[in-house]
């Protein structure tokens, strides 16, 4: 074998053994930091193990919101079958009203509410986040053309 | 009339860019002359009637012409004129039309420049032709913004609020103008694959650089944006949309690294040509992924799966066309010189696996999600803490390597001398991680390391300057963009590490305190703007007990639209911003307010643009000795 060669035998197997590396990092990092969207429905039949984080989507509960003590908010969740309390410390989006779509984010807590870190409702009205969309057509709330 | 017009221009430039393809591949052919002249004219003229449409239907906007569809669902006659012309591609269609474009902007470009020989360029704009044909049947099939209401509503819907903003009426032509303009090199390689020309590196240079440039300065744009208009205090969220900016960002890059060493010393003929093919692609699959609905974000407008089939049946055909030529063509190339393992040709080809391992992380992260949708399984989101993980420790191993590139000689260089040169950057760097260990208590690790590295970057850039004094300005445009690195990292370290921020609810003179700034909240008031109403904060910055200066975060309401934005209000030293946002009425005069103080968030985008300077200053070095030298002796300095 040629210095040429064996030099880039060398670099090759440098390449693919970072590369295996790279391949193995980014599939660890995915399960870490993978976030699953369930709909209220899921949550009530025990699918979510508490202190695992996820997204939640549905509508919200008319009459449900109630402001605590400074940013604190809690409200309830609905795909029309299953009812989640969310609990939440932040600003809510501007287009968070009562009956519209909505997606959370956070984990439960030991007693079956939602602690969102994050709350995103979309830019427009006529616009329900897909994940909500889904979540209705599961439960069998959907109706086309609106609701 | 106007509708009608554009349409029967859009008709035209397609007729064009057809005899563009057919006479540009016929041109490929050395005899075929004629094919090559008919190929230039038939590219100015699909340029000409092109732009042609876009000005009409500019013209159907800035004149709120209802009758034509895109106009009534985009547009308002309250809007204010210039939002009126952004709102031409404030929407699907009229941005697919901008697109083209801008593809016919390069194709222009590339027969002006007509570097190379006359077959490469003829077969550069064969293959610009088939793509811009593609596009506008795209457009005219399933996108058409001239279709016809009838009968005309007496007002328009209006253009989304949050679109409406200086620098988003700016950042979807920059960042087209830099994504689209990838096509010039993807066509250059898939010429050169078809003509085996050794010299598309250097022909294709000066297009490359602009449609960097242009990308370089529309991210930073969108972050600048996303920054001052989200409201969230963050600059970059790995969006999916972001993401789709930035993969064609980092092969770019690797591009215009890997075709320097292509053009200097013969390295990597092969790889520059993939990568070449790669960028585009990427150009490709972010369009994909902003157009076809898969992706829900202000960004991504009507979803329609018509479309989606359309950009993916497109993809398909280019990506894959391009890749058999390649795996037809390469090995017939003659392989690439070679250089010793320490060498600059070696820092470039560190530089590409860094780079393409980067855009592999952000493309898995992207797309796994998207992938698994389709396939009717989970619905999962990927968040933030992926990209830290994968892209951040890679990005970070390149800069290390960043400095050492331009010091080593080609072919063979002397790693011990290039260290003993770059001692005193690696001086800087150690006083920079020092005076964070000392001033900063807080996440000092992390930040130690990343002023260390800036450090490093700049350091090695002042160093590059001064053994390079008396060249060519544009022997500086590395050292200038490797220094915007720099400056970027240092912002983005420093907001990310020190940022205070402060959520509370106030009612009218009472205080909050956010960071170092003291702040009393003087009340609401109301009032009436061109096409919303706001709600505006008054927010008093003490000092002591005087009023130093008041600030005034927004929240409007679009009645047209029935959308709310809110419109931050930002106090910068230029090392410092205090950040503030209006949140939601608590009644009683009470309101929630989000305050940030984030530590040199202006570095992130002036990062940016130091990295577009350099960017332009070889640009320019490029054109400059172009103009003075015979095209045969033109070697620029680099």
């Amino acid at each position: 074998m040629t210095p040429k060669k064996r030099r880039r035998l060398a670099f090759a197997v440098a390449l693919l053994a970072a590369g295996v590396v790279l391949a193995g990092a980014i599939i660890y990092e995915l399960g870490q930091n993978t976030q699953y969207f369930r709909s209220p429905s899921d949550v009530t039949a025990k699918m979510v193990e508490p202190g695992t984080a996820f997204r939640l989507g549905g509508l919200v509960v008319d009459k449900s919101v109630h402001h605590g003590a400074g940013a604190d908010v809690t409200f309830s969740v609905t795909d029309g079958k299953g009812v989640v309390p969310v609990q939440y410390n932040g600003v809510l989006p501007a287009l968070f009203r009562e009956g519209q779509g909505i997606v959370a984010l956070g984990a439960l807590n030991g007693s079956g509410a939602f602690v969102a870190t994050e709350v995103l409702a979309k830019h427009d009205e006529k616009y329900m986040p897909p994940e909500v969309v889904d979540a209705l057509k599961r439960s069998g709330r959907w109706k086309e053309g609106g609701l | 009339m106007t509708g009608e017009l554009g349409q029967l221009a859009l008709c035209f430039a397609l007729a064009l860019s057809l005899v563009m393809a057919v006479a540009g591949l016929t041109g490929a052919r050395s005899e075929a002359a004629t094919a090559r002249a008919i190929a230039h004219g038939a590219t100015m003229g699909m340029l000409v009637f092109v732009a042609l449409a876009f000005g009409t239907l500019t013209y159907a906007f800035v004149t709120s012409d209802f009758s034509i569809s895109g106009v009534a669902s985009n547009s308002n006659t309250l809007k204010p004129l210039v939002y009126r012309i952004s709102g031409v591609w404030g929407n699907h269609e009229g941005s697919m039309l901008l697109w083209v474009l801008v593809l016919s902007l390069y194709s222009g470009l590339v027969a002006m420049l007509g570097r190379g020989g006359e077959r490469l360029t003829s077969a550069a704009l064969g293959v610009q032709g088939m793509l811009a044909a593609a596009f506008i049947l795209f457009i005219l099939f399933t996108s058409n913004p001239f279709l016809r209401i009838d009968p005309a509503p007496f007002e328009g819907a209006g253009l989304n609020p949050l679109l409406q903003d200086p620098g988003l009426a700016m950042h979807p032509p920059m960042l087209y103008a830099g994504y689209v303009g990838l096509s010039a090199s993807f066509s250059y390689a898939a010429a050169a694959l078809m003509v085996g020309e050794e010299g598309w590196a250097r022909a294709a240079r000066p297009l490359m650089l602009l449609s960097w440039i242009f990308l370089t300065c529309g991210i930073a744009l969108g972050s600048w944006w996303a920054y001052y208009e989200l409201g969230w205090g963050g600059f970059w969220f790995w969006d999916p949309v972001e993401n789709a900016s930035l993969m064609p960002w980092l092969v770019a890059t690797a591009l215009l690294h890997s075709a320097l060493a292509t053009e200097k010393s013969g390295a990597f003929r092969t790889w520059s040509l993939l990568l070449a093919i790669g960028g585009f692609s990427m150009s490709l699959i972010g369009t994909f992924l902003v157009r076809s609905g898969l992706t829900t974000s202000v960004h991504s407008f009507a979803s329609d799966p018509t479309r989606g089939l359309y950009i993916l049946a497109l993809i398909f055909c280019a990506i894959g066309g391009a890749l058999a030529l390649f795996a037809w063509r390469a090995p017939k190339l003659q392989g690439g010189a070679a250089f010793e393992a320490v060498s600059r040709e070696t820092m470039l080809l560190l530089n590409n696996v860094f780079l393409v391992a980067a855009c592999a992380s952000v493309f898995v992260g992207t797309l796994y999600p998207m992938v698994l949708d389709a396939m009717g399984r989970d619905k999962i989101s990927v968040g933030p803490p992926y990209y830290v993980a994968t892209f951040a420790p890679i990005f970070f191993a390149l800069l290390l390597l960043v400095p050492l590139g331009p010091m080593l000689g080609w072919r063979r260089g002397n790693l011990k001398e290039v260290l003993r040169a770059l001692a005193p950057a690696l001086g800087l760097a150690v006083i920079a991680a020092l005076v964070v260990l000392l001033v900063a208590s807080p996440r000092f690790l992390t930040g130690a390391l990343a002023f260390a590295m800036a450090g490093w970057l700049i350091g090695a850039s002042l160093l590059d300057v001064l053994r390079r004094r008396g060249a060519r300005a544009s022997a500086f445009a590395a050292a200038l963009a490797h220094a915007g690195l720099g400056v970027t990292l240092m912002g983005v370290a420093g907001t990310t590490l020190w940022r205070s921020e402060a959520l509370v609810v106030v009612g009218p003179g009472e205080l909050m305190h956010v960071g170092p700034y003291t702040l009393r909240f003087d009340g609401v008031t109301q009032r009436q703007g061109s096409d919303y109403r706001a709600s505006r904060a008054h927010i008093a910055l003490m000092s002591g007990d005087q009023v130093k200066s008041v600030m005034t975060p927004e929240q409007r309401i679009y009645p047209a639209d029935g959308q709310d934005v809110s419109v931050t209000a930002i106090r910068t030293t230029g090392f410092q911003d205090l950040y503030l946002a209006l949140g939601d009425n608590r009644g009683d005069g009470r309101w929630t307010i989000r305050a940030y103080v984030s530590p040199l968030a202006p570095f992130i985008w002036l990062g940016g643009l130091v990295m577009g300077l350099g960017g332009m200053l070889s640009l320019w070095g490029r054109l400059r000795v172009r103009a003075t030298l015979p095209a045969t002796a033109a070697q620029p300095a680099e």
